[in-house]
């Protein structure tokens, strides 16, 4: 059974047009402003009971001791799940198979191995007695020190870096080039730990019904997280049904089926009844992925016109003991300055920590801030206009690989925003202006970029006798506008109005739609959709081809084009008929068509595939307080076709606000005797509020891209924080004359 | 467990209830009403997605034990709009693209309400900003939010002129 989220009940003077490249407003609109929009922890089947998580105080050791009979003595505890009694599961939660499935803690011993880490879980009547019983459980235990910090443990080089780069690569002779150089610079910044921190915790409703699971819960990859859990289970995949309508932001963190999504399932499979499990805001601060802190070197030199002779790139990251992700940090060297040598290496700590995840941007986020930095750096130190050094050293080939660019509007970027913030004219010495009140003002600047990625997709495309539309994938809309955008990309792939079609996401019984991450779900589910469109419309047009009683008999396929419900020939539209009258007559009460996306192999070798953008930055520093506020962001961006562009820019705030936080707001502190976060908590953690936000502009800038996809797509959801983190540091420096050196930038930086 | 009898008119329908003392009135709302438009962000006041109107004022209603608001009038997500016609300020989130994920809206929108009710920010965004800042968006979709915050105000204040003409 699929969902019925009633999309259509949006009032139709809210919607505008239809179709790609339309500024529609978001079609669950509706049902977000009047809340009834439904998010996982919203669903109450009948006898639902609430389970609370316990976890641990400590960073590495493991439980000596749980008082079980007081918590089962509070009046509404049902059960308490602990190691001892955990049901069964078919499959090592330590086992790993394949890059993307990561080791979850399921109470599989009493270990300990990060803070937050699940130790059990109370399951009562109501939230309060789970709550409390949960309190009562007063875990005791045996303590071991916590390995802390960026020089915590012996470093060691990973296997591979994000999704399987190499942690070291090279192109020509880096320290030749340095030796050359006129000029060189080097510098050293480190990134904090950092946590996604969406808006909804990370929630489940599960009920078992024999060896058939239903879950609300939200998801970035339904079908990995129906894979995963029926692994786990040892239950077929097909039992496990999802449904994931809304998420409450996901960043990244909610890709992966985390290890208390599925202690909710187990602690349903204990007690035989539904179960609802909601994180509390600490407890995500540990099982469900942050960003790892890095420590990144650059040094680059520079020929006597300002040309790069070399880039070097090193990054120190984290992981956790027993798993393996690794910040793909010094990466982000490898794409956009040209230099006839290129070195990026990696080397890494492992910690009393969660594992650390992807979260938006993972390597380019944490790389960019560095490497825009150190080209700040570089311009100074040879006395050039950072814009005028950038391009300088503009890459016309990717630098690393040497491929051509599929597109690559970065010029047009930088002239359109360097205009639209007025950048001409700005001193290159810092310390030199300040404006009315006697605020210390700096201009800087970032370059952003984000690689086009595409995953697997498929799609299933239904044309019903009385003309309407169905399109169904099982996308993920976690606030990028999904909804939208998928059913605009619906719309012109069955040549119908908007209006005309049902488009189902957001299940895991519909088709495959891939991962909403990478910024590549747009692109890929996207394609499923224009090719099960086109599958259908292909079908149509044949039965209409081949009846010598249609008016498009002897047409052929490729001589019809579809549009507003009906069918035309491409060399004379005044020749057409209905698509209600095509079916009609072949006696056929629909006809369906599938669709899949993917990226083309072919291409993917030829090219360098890359988003661009270009940020300005303006802050003000308090001369006395060193109170940094950013009061403008200008970027501009070419990424391909722009589907709704309401939306995209939307993303590109998000993102470019994002970078705002990364250069000024966001750090997870560790308490360094402990090991236990010591800001797990949104008053603590600091993310921009609506005070923090300056005025932000973000432009699109036309871009066609023949090879990326049919569509021309690239992807939005994460280049806006590249590129906007350096411009912010730079704009610091450019005030205050202080390079800020880690981040976030704090006031003793600029005052010691 | 003690529990207390509690009177409560949310949206404007009454309610008698025997209520656990140590349950929040966002618990309330959420669990044993299922108005589940108010969300729970953090539990303990930091983000502002449970905002709620008790009695006019907002409050983060997670915050606030259920029993001690007996008599009070709640007014939730749920009851601002007049069925399928929206309240000026949620159309006004629509048209601005003031969200994305939507998970924080229900709080900022029952937050402008009460931030418009207050009168203290007119049409100055910088101070409809401030007042705005105890509701976190991660999707940080600030900026839509402060202008339909604007347009719903000037909408807001020609009704009010036409019905007081």
């Amino acid at each position: 059974m699929t969902l019925e989220l009633g999309l259509n009940q949006q009032p139709a003077h809210t919607r505008q047009g239809s179709s790609i490249g339309q500024p529609l407003t978001r079609r669950d609109g509706f049902l977000k402003v009047t809340g009834t929009a439904r998010y996982a922890a919203d669903n109450h089947p009948p006898g639902m009971l609430y389970a609370v998580l316990a976890v641990s105080s400590i960073a590495r050791g493991r439980v000596v001791s749980l008082d079980i009979e007081a918590a089962k003595a509070h009046s509404g505890v049902v059960e308490v799940m602990t190691p001892l009694n955990r049901p069964a599961l078919a499959t090592d939660p330590d086992a790993k198979d394949h890059p993307f499935m990561f080791r979850l803690d399921l109470l599989q011993n009493d270990g300990v191995r990060y803070p937050n880490q699940s130790i059990a879980v109370v399951i009562a009547e109501t939230l309060e007695a789970a709550t409390e019983g949960a309190a009562l459980l007063s875990p005791r235990y045996e303590t071991e020190p916590a390995r802390v910090g960026l020089d915590g443990a012996e470093s060691f080089v990973p296997r591979g870096v994000g999704v399987g780069n190499p942690a070291v690569q090279q192109m020509g002779d880096v320290e030749a080039g340095l030796e050359s150089a006129r000029t060189r610079i080097e510098a050293t910044y480190e990134t904090p730990a950092q946590y996604h921190n969406a808006m909804e915790p990370h929630a489940i409703v599960a009920a078992w019904d024999g060896d058939r699971l239903s879950i609300d819960t939200p998801s970035q990859g339904l079908a990995m997280a129906q894979g995963r859990i029926a692994g786990l289970f040892g239950i077929a995949p097909q039992n496990v049904h999802i449904r994931s309508p809304f998420l409450g932001g996901g960043f990244g963190s909610k890709g992966m089926i985390s290890g208390p999504q599925v202690l909710g399932i187990l602690a349903a499979k204990l007690v035989g009844r539904p179960v609802k499990l909601v994180l509390r805001r600490e407890q995500m601060f540990g099982p469900v992925g942050h960003r790892a802190p890095t420590r990144q070197t650059l040094r680059m030199g520079m020929d006597g016109e300002g040309r790069l002779t070399a880039i070097s790139h090193h990054a120190r990251t984290t992981s956790s003991t027993f798993d393996d992700f690794f910040e793909p940090a010094a990466d982000a060297s490898h794409t956009l300055y040209a230099s006839p040598a290129i070195a990026t290496s990696h080397d890494a700590v492992r910690l009393d920590t969660g594992t650390p995840l992807f979260m938006r941007a993972p390597g380019e986020a944490t790389g960019s801030i560095a490497l825009e930095s150190a080209i700040d750096e570089a311009a100074h130190a040879c006395g050039m206009d950072p814009l005028e050094f950038r391009l300088r050293n503009y890459a016309e080939v990717e630098p690393m690989t040497g491929k051509p660019f599929s597109s690559k509007a970065l010029r047009e970027c930088y002239e359109q925003a360097a205009e639209a913030f007025g950048w001409a004219g700005r001193p290159l010495e810092p310390r030199r202006m300040r404006d009315a009140d006697g605020y210390l003002t700096g201009w800087g600047m970032g370059t952003a970029t984000f690689p086009a990625i595409m995953f697997q997709a498929e799609a299933r495309a239904v044309l019903r006798a009385d003309g309407s539309g169905l399109m169904e994938t099982g996308a993920q809309d976690m606030g990028q506008g999904a909804w939208t955008a998928f059913a605009q990309i619906a719309a012109d792939g069955l040549g119908l109005d908007i209006d005309q079609i049902d488009f189902r996401a957001g299940s895991s019984d519909l088709p495959n739609a891939g991962i909403a991450g990478g910024s590549g779900h747009t692109a890929t589910a996207g394609m499923a959709i224009h090719n099960a469109g086109a599958a259908v419309i292909a079908r149509l047009a044949d039965l209409a081809t081949r009846n010598e009683a249609s008016p498009l008999f002897g047409a052929g396929n490729e001589g019809v084009l579809a549009r507003g419900g009906r069918l035309y020939r491409r060399d004379d539209e005044s020749r057409g008929e209905s698509y209600t009258e095509i079916l009609a007559r072949a006696g056929l009460a629909e006809i369906e068509g599938h669709g899949k996306g993917a990226p083309d192999p072919t291409s993917q070798e030829a090219y360098a595939k890359h988003a661009h953008g270009a940020v300005f930055a303006e802050v003000k520093v308090d001369p006395d307080l060193g109170q940094i506020r950013v009061t403008r962001l200008v970027g501009a961006f070419a990424a391909g076709r722009v589907i709704n562009p309401r939306l995209v820019r939307s993303q590109y705030y998000g993102g470019m606000i994002w970078g705002v936080s990364f250069a000024l707001h966001e750090e997870a502190v560790t308490d360094r005797r402990s090991g236990r976060i010591q800001n797990a908590n949104l008053a603590e953690y600091h993310v921009p509020v609506n005070a923090d936000v300056p005025s932000v502009e973000a432009l699109l800038v036309h871009e066609d891209d023949p090879h990326v996809n049919a569509l021309g797509i690239k992807g939005v959801g994460e280049i806006g924080i590249t590129g906007t983190a350096g411009a912010v540091a730079n704009a610091v420096w450019h005030a205050t004359g202080v390079r800020p050196r880690r981040f976030p930038i704090r006031i003793e930086d600029l005052l010691g | 467990m003690t529990t207390l009898p509690l009177s409560l008119t949310v949206n404007g329908h009454h309610h008698e209830l025997e209520v656990d003392t140590r349950v929040t009135l966002l618990d309330l709302l959420r669990e044993r009403l299922e108005l589940t438009g108010t969300k729970k962000g953090c539990d303990r006041g930091q983000c502002g997605a449970c905002t709620v109107l008790v009695d006019g004022k907002r409050i983060n209603s997670c915050l606030a034990l259920a029993v001690s608001h007996d008599g009070a009038e709640v007014l939730t997500i749920e009851g601002v709009a007049h069925g399928e016609e929206l309240h000026p300020v949620q159309a006004a989130f629509i048209a601005h693209d003031g969200f994305q994920c939507g998970f924080c809206t229900p709080g900022q929108i029952m937050s402008t309400l009460g931030l418009i009710a207050e009168g203290q920010a007119g049409d100055d965004p910088e101070r409809i900003r401030e007042g705005l800042s105890g509701n976190i968006c991660r999707c940080a979709a600030y900026g839509g939010i402060v202008e339909a915050v604007l347009e719903a105000q000037q909408q807001l204040a020609r009704t009010d002129r036409r019905t007081a003409a």
